[in-house]
């Protein structure tokens, strides 16, 4: 890990907050990605919303990606904004393929609703706590999840 | 099945009113399903899907640069400020300098499809609450931007006129005079619109204090674009974080205090206007020089130089066969499209195909404020919220 990204203010607030909080964080292209630890995610959330001087009050986008056939297979991922003072961030919680659950983070932020629903019937991932977790995109007798790396582009299933 | 409201245990029973998804003020195929007490919503939910054609599964099985087609088809109305996302979050990835007139050239499009956008929202906003003229004079107006754009990508619509590391040829010679000719003329086609709906009556009582949302509600909600400005949210990605050399243009960002449709309906007015400063200092201000970036492994050659330079046909050979490989790496560009904020987000495992690209289509989320809009106010101004969001189908879906 390089100095310039633990300098970052939100790492040094954060691992204030936890110290178990960060598992990894990386940069690319001046875009920081936190790896957050399952279980910590709601408690990371709601700190980096409410902090007075982080204010991550928008979710921007939520979604996620198969690294099939590597285990932990999938990683949600979270765009967050705050408006003032203006910045990005990125979070990623790894989720194993066998039966893959998450902690919902509608309660932090309620327009992350439509966007689990297209991470769960896409990817197949659970989100607890989602007051209506069904198929957006899909008909609801449709079987598997497309976004999944398993699933093939063309032909039969 | 398709989706629809459970029934709450011990209450009485209510009307269910499934609207759409062929109904005429839905723009597209959305399907609203309603609990109505009288002709007052008491519950609602929405339910998308009817355009899923997977293009976040297709991206993963074409090179970046054929992606770009199907961006086009994303936001239909939009095509080129798409097109411009896409590209722009590739080329971070590349970390590829874009020479100056790509750049101007893409900021002047992406604004007269911004004016386009807006003509089209105008347009059928302005019908679905029975006001048929506009729609007949903002389809005359938009179709002379559709004739600039085939005059210099040669297609109306699906235009994919920007290429990773520019665009995708010369634009011809005449035609800044054509984009300035039809400028000079547009304000007073838009003074001919403001006149018969800003002072109207009718509109006004249609759409003032209707579907209002405050600024808390917006953002919790992940409203962008016009419609959070109308909410009093001061808040444009091509301010915030300038891309394709917006920093270098001088507008304003209009906002309202309000909230409801007639917030929103004037928030998109005065962007148009903007809109046209923007166009009229990228047509003053043109820089000279190349359209395309000098990075011969990620941006084709010219015909002629195929024919005389030996790497010139290699490199032609290797981009068409196999594409180019990025970084590792994964990065999330942003855009302000007539609609919002339109973020690109692309993990690259080094192959010439994206290992994922997922797109935060601005009208997915800005579709979740419906719901909170539409609840306790009357079935008519259902249509008003609908039309006042500027909602695209073709990009919810995707």
């Amino acid at each position: 890990m390089s100095l310039p990204l633990d300098a970052n203010p939100v790492l040094r607030r954060l691992r204030e907050f936890d110290p178990q909080a960060i598992e990894d964080a990386r940069e690319f292209r001046g875009e920081i990605t936190l790896f957050i630890p399952v279980a910590r995610l709601r408690s990371v959330c709601e700190f980096l919303r409410d902090a007075a001087d982080l204010q991550f009050k928008y979710l921007s986008d939520l979604t996620a990606v198969d690294l099939y056939p590597s285990e932990l297979r999938f990683e949600v991922v979270y765009h967050l904004l705050a408006l003032e003072p203006y910045q990005r961030l990125r979070l990623k919680v790894r989720l194993p393929g066998d039966n893959p659950r998450i902690d919902s983070v509608v309660p932090v932020w309620p327009g992350a609703n439509a966007f689990e629903r297209e991470v769960f019937d896409l990817f197949g991932i659970q989100f607890e706590g989602h007051p209506f977790l069904r198929r957006i995109m899909l008909p609801e007798e449709w079987e598997g999840h497309p976004l999944r790396k398993d699933y093939p582009t063309t032909g039969y299933r | 099945m398709p989706i629809t409201l459970e029934k709450i245990p011990g209450q009485e029973e209510r009307v269910i009113l499934s609207m759409g998804p062929q109904h005429p003020s839905t723009h597209g195929v959305l399907r609203l399903v309603l609990e109505l007490d009288g002709e007052t919503v008491v519950r609602g939910l929405y339910d998308i899907g009817y355009l899923h054609t997977g293009f976040e599964k297709s991206f993963e099985a074409l090179t970046y640069s054929q992606g770009i087609t199907l961006t086009d088809r994303m936001d239909y109305l939009a095509p080129l400020s798409n097109n411009l996302g896409f590209c722009l979050a590739i080329e971070k990835l590349l970390n590829l300098e874009i020479p100056p007139k790509a750049q101007w050239v893409r900021v002047l499009l992406t604004e007269l499809t911004r004016i386009q956008s807006h003509l089209v929202w105008l347009g059928t906003h302005a019908l679905e609450l029975g006001a048929m003229s506009p729609f007949l004079y903002t389809f005359r107006e938009r179709e002379e931007i559709l004739n600039i754009f085939e005059l210099v990508s040669g297609q109306r619509m699906m235009t994919s006129y920007f290429r990773v590391g520019g665009l995708a040829l010369e634009p011809p010679l005449d035609w800044l005079r054509r984009v300035g000719k039809f400028m000079k003329g547009f304000p007073r086609c838009l003074e001919e619109y403001e006149g018969l709906l800003t002072k109207n009556p009718i509109w006004m009582k249609r759409t003032i204090s209707v579907g209002a949302i405050s600024a808390e509600d917006a953002l919790a909600l992940s409203l962008s674009g016009p419609s959070l400005r109308a909410s009093g949210v001061k808040w444009d990605v091509r301010k915030a974080e300038p891309y394709s050399s917006y920093e270098k243009f001088d507008f304003d960002i209009p906002t309202r205090p309000e909230g409801d449709v007639y917030a929103r309906y004037l928030v998109r007015m005065e962007e148009i206007h903007e809109s046209i400063k923007i166009v009229n200092q990228a047509t003053q201000g043109m820089p000279e020089g190349p359209v395309k970036a000098n990075a011969p492994h990620i941006v084709l050659p010219e015909r002629e130089s195929m024919k005389t330079s030996i790497e010139a046909l290699i490199y032609h050979f290797k981009i068409v066969t196999e594409g180019f490989h990025p970084p590792v790496g994964e990065v999330y560009q942003s855009i302000e499209s007539p609609r919002g904020e339109l973020g690109f987000y692309i993990v690259s495992d080094g192959s010439p195909k994206p290992f994922r690209c997922h797109v935060r289509a601005p009208s997915f989320a800005n579709l979740q404020t419906l719901i909170k809009m539409i609840e306790g106010r009357l079935l008519a101004d259902v249509v008003a919220c609908i039309a006042s969001l500027d909602t695209v189908l073709g990009e919810i879906d995707r």
